[in-house]
């Protein structure tokens, strides 16, 4: 293949968007995550191809790689586009600092369109992430204009277990969630979840749902079971402690 | 039914039903299409069953499919002769017997009459809706009671499937289709022959075939009629191309809310499983094919391929990024073989009659016929079937008998509500894929608007514009994000706010939308606005330079006056108007408040002197 002038090999089953990343060329990317499936819906990432049967421009995140592709990732075209659909994100988004910082670097002050204000562009990453760890809370509602992600029905989510994932990956900040006394809420979802206590200061701390999946999945260390941040690190502490008072009088 | 098991059976079985004593000297085809049950078919034809059993007359009654001329149904032709009723009435009936069919005497009032020459037109041939087309694929509708399997083997059906599975090695049958050009009816115009042999070549053993029959255009009813009126031809299409492909599975997604060709596909797909013309060992001990209906909920975008195989599967109808195309990788991850209902249909008559017979109709890059939905500012609608490079012109004015009420043809706008409009100034071109492209619009599954001179082009665009906002899947940016805003700017210009600079901002929009969306269905959307800019250049600047609309469509830039010497004080329209924006000084022609007129435009229709004017 050809990417910006210059010849590469690729793995087979890479997109164009790993092949580039390889070679150290950035492309700007919203709604992909290399962990989870592609999507294809922010538009931010098009390159453009500029030979063979169906030249023009492509999401770079989810396009295969193929024997003799000429790609181009930053011509006139492709800046052009990209711009746009940044523009366009930037007017539903305006007060998302990331969307602004991209429109930033692409050289955008304000969009020239009609502004909204909402605080997710759609990017599925969320959704996407739920479904991986096989919980599947949130999902899409409706279609164009009207799309949303939300909870089944709408309704606090019964099987959230308030693991964070999507709020982490989230490129906008949309999802926020806050521990307030027993529960840990997220407005986004309309849900809260009940925060088990520390077994050793009884401070709530941990969800239980996300506590019983760990341990369904066997993904807990056993001496940690129960134990808060804090406790855990003092408990560590305190081993340490002991093992080194014991060398230091040997 | 008895079984067909092998070619000789089916053979006996046509020779048998050719003999049949039904084969009566006088069949009068009632159509019972959808269009025509609005119109009351229905007890049309129990009517004539009645009336013949009651005279005991050796006469076929046979309810058959959409001929296409829905406008004047219910629509009857008797055979042999061909002739043509229309807007029959049950009351109608006992006459048509006692008089046409008894004593051979033509009824005068139930004949067409061209609108054009005023003139009565007997037999269904001359009718000039129908004289220009040359319907291959859509006239069998007229001859099949589309319940009856043997009607359809009668008329030769099943005979080109007997052919490929007697003669022809599945290559054999992909040369044959690679020949005859045909391309895809539902839209994009792939070479059918291309598609099908990269399905054959994928290596997989499970494979699937899919006859898509979502048809969300508004207006089109094309696939729709043929799955009413001609079920075994699409079953006959997908046999030929499971052999070939090697696909012992088909689907036919067909939306909900067409009942009627839900109910005949599914009678038709029974009565082939019976004859084992479907299921196990068909003709023969070698090749088995099923077919299973799926309903579709009816969004517009699960006509897209990608979405519909979603949709299938049970998931959001939404598309998939493309590649990997569902000829590699489709139906459940297998390789999927996805093709119109049109041209499905299309597929028994070129293995039939050849290759080179059917490159005779069409142009050096479209072959065949294609079928058209003609609606809009037209004196003839209904379906009509016409050789590819066909005129508009031949279309608008020998076909659909020019634009009503003496007014001037505009434009016409094809391929749905993601096609362009073409100028009255290209009435010539000819209609095929190629030409339409060229032109700024699309053949689509072949939608026709015809537009007359009060049409405003700008408030054309922002009513396409409206479809695929409320039918854009809304996953990616551009369709989502930027057809809104094309929208707001469309809305905004034929309110008389539009600025400089609109233009531009549309066109860049256009042009990024195009290039940027993930499906066809943003692909193609900025069409509308594409093209009538292109083509009405002026109009979008009367709205946004003059605030003017010269078709005076945009209520918000139209104002009514009343011309005082015209009028003929009768005081009607002060009476009419329901705000009460009318008044008059006592003896003085009436003036309008601008101010309290909402310009619903009751008075203009009215005022019997036309003293009301509009600007
Ligand atoms: C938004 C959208 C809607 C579509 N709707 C239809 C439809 O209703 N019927 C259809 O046959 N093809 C439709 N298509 C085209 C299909 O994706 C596909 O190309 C076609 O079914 C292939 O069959 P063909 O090769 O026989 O045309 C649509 C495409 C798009 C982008
Ligand atoms: S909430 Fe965040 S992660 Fe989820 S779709 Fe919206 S922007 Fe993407
Ligand atoms: S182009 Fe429109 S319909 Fe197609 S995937 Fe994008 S949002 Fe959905
Ligand atoms: S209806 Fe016409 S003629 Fe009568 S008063 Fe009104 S404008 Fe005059
Ligand atoms: S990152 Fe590729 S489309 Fe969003
Ligand atoms: S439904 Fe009768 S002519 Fe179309």
């Amino acid at each position: 293949m050809i990417v910006n002038n210059q010849e590469i090999e690729a793995k087979e089953d890479s997109t164009l968007l790993q092949a580039a990343s390889a070679m150290g060329i950035v492309i700007p990317t919203l709604c992909f995550h290399e962990a989870l499936g592609p999507h294809g819906s922010c538009r931010v990432c098009l390159v453009e191809i500029v030979n063979g049967a169906r030249p023009g421009l492509v999401a770079s995140c989810t396009y295969p790689v193929e024997e003799g592709l000429v790609v181009e990732t930053n011509n006139t075209k492709v800046l052009k586009t990209r711009r746009i659909m940044v523009e366009l994100l930037l007017a539903r988004c305006p007060d998302s600092t990331k969307i602004r910082g991209l429109a930033n670097d692409l050289g955008i002050a304000e969009p020239r369109f009609d502004k909204e204000n909402e605080s997710c562009i759609l990017c599925g990453l969320c959704v996407r992430v739920c479904r991986e760890i096989g919980i599947n809370s949130v999902g899409f509602i409706q279609r164009g204009t009207n799309r949303e992600v939300t909870t089944p029905f709408q309704k606090p989510s019964e099987v959230c277990l308030g693991c964070q994932a999507c709020a982490f990956l989230c490129p906008t900040g949309a999802i926020k969630f806050e521990d307030v006394a027993e529960e840990r809420k997220v407005e986004k979802w309309k849900t809260s979840i009940k925060l088990q206590r520390c077994s050793s200061c009884s401070r709530p701390f941990f969800p239980e749902p996300l506590q019983l999946y760990l341990k369904e999945k066997e993904l807990l260390v056993p001496e940690n079971i129960g134990l808060c941040e804090v406790c855990r690190r003092k408990s560590l502490g305190s081993r340490l402690a002991s093992i080194l008072s014991r060398k230091s009088t040997v | 039914m008895q079984r067909i098991y092998n070619l000789q059976d089916l053979d006996d079985l046509r020779a048998e039903i050719k003999k049949r004593p039904q084969g009566k000297a006088i069949t009068i085809a009632v159509c019972n299409g959808t269009g025509c049950q609005a119109y009351g078919c229905g007890k049309v034809t129990q009517a004539f069953m009645d009336e013949v059993t009651k005279h005991g007359l050796d006469v076929e009654i046979k309810p058959t499919g959409c001929h296409g001329f829905c406008q004047s149904g219910p629509i009857t032709v008797i055979h042999p002769d061909g002739i043509f009723y229309q807007r029959i009435k049950p009351e109608d009936v006992g006459e048509i017997i006692s008089e046409t069919i008894m004593r051979n005497r033509i009824i005068q009032r139930l004949l067409y009459e061209d609108p054009l020459t005023l003139e009565k037109i007997t037999y269904e041939k001359d009718v000039p809706f129908y004289k220009k087309q040359m319907r291959i694929i859509f006239g069998n509708n007229g001859f099949i009671n589309p319940r009856n399997i043997d009607d359809y083997i009668a008329i030769g059906g099943y005979s080109a499937i007997s052919k490929v599975l007697k003669e022809m090695e599945p290559e054999e049958v992909i040369g044959e289709i690679k020949n005859s050009g045909l391309r895809g009816r539902g839209g994009a115009g792939f070479p059918t022959g291309v598609k099908w042999e990269v399905c054959r070549n994928a290596e997989e053993d499970q494979k699937y075939l899919i006859c898509n029959s979502d048809e969300g255009d508004p207006g089109a009813y094309m696939d729709r009629s043929l799955l009413e009126g001609n079920p075994h031809s699409v079953i006959e299409g997908m046999l030929i191309g499971a052999y070939t492909i090697g696909a012992p599975k088909g689907f036919i997604y067909v939306r909900h809310e067409y009942p009627l060709a839900v109910k005949n596909i599914s009678f038709a797909i029974s009565q082939a499983s019976e004859y084992g013309l479907l299921g196990k060992d068909i003709l023969g001990p070698s090749f088995s094919f099923d077919i299973e209906i799926i309903r579709g909920a009816g969004a517009f975008i699960c006509g897209e391929e990608t979405s519909l195989i979603a949709s299938i599967e049970g998931g959001r109808g939404e598309p998939r990024p493309r590649p990997p195309y569902p000829a590699q990788k489709g139906l459940w991850g297998k390789p999927t073989n996805i093709n119109n209902v049109e041209t499905w249909a299309n597929i028994p008559l070129i293995i039939d009659r050849g290759a080179d017979w059917y490159t005779q109709m069409g142009t050096e890059k479209s072959k065949g016929t294609k079928i058209f939905s003609l609606v809009g500012k037209i004196n003839n609608t209904g379906l009509i079937e016409v050789p590819m490079g066909i005129s508009l012109r031949e279309v608008i004015y020998e076909i659909g008998g020019g634009i009503p009420g003496g007014k001037k043809f505009k434009a016409i706008q094809t391929g749905g509500p993601s096609g362009g409009c073409i100028p009255a100034a290209m009435l010539d071109l000819p209609i095929d894929y190629e030409g339409l492209t060229a032109a700024g619009s699309i053949m689509g599954s072949g939608g026709l608007v015809v537009m007359d001179e009060d049409t405003c082009m700008v408030d054309v665009a922002k009513y396409f514009l409206k479809f695929t906002v409320d039918e854009s899947c809304g996953l990616c940016t551009p369709c989502r994000e930027g057809i809104k805003q094309m929208l707001h700017l469309l809305t905004r210009i034929t309110e008389g706010k539009g600025k400089e600079g609109d233009i531009e901002l549309l066109e860049e929009l256009c042009q990024a939308i195009k290039d940027a969306s993930l499906c066809g269905l943003g692909g193609t959307a900025p069409n509308p606005v594409l093209s009538t800019l292109r083509y009405f250049p002026e109009e979008y600047q009367a709205h946004i330079k003059d605030k003017r609309c010269p078709a005076k469509v945009c209520r918000p830039l139209i104002r009514y006056q009343i011309d005082a010497e015209k009028c003929v004080i009768c005081g009607l329209c002060i009476e009419s108007c329901p705000e009460g924006a009318i008044a008059s000084e006592a003896g003085e022609s009436p003036t309008i408040n601008l101010d309290k007129c909402i310009k619903c435009g009751i008075c203009l229709d009215t005022c019997p002197s036309e003293a009301i004017i509009v600007q």
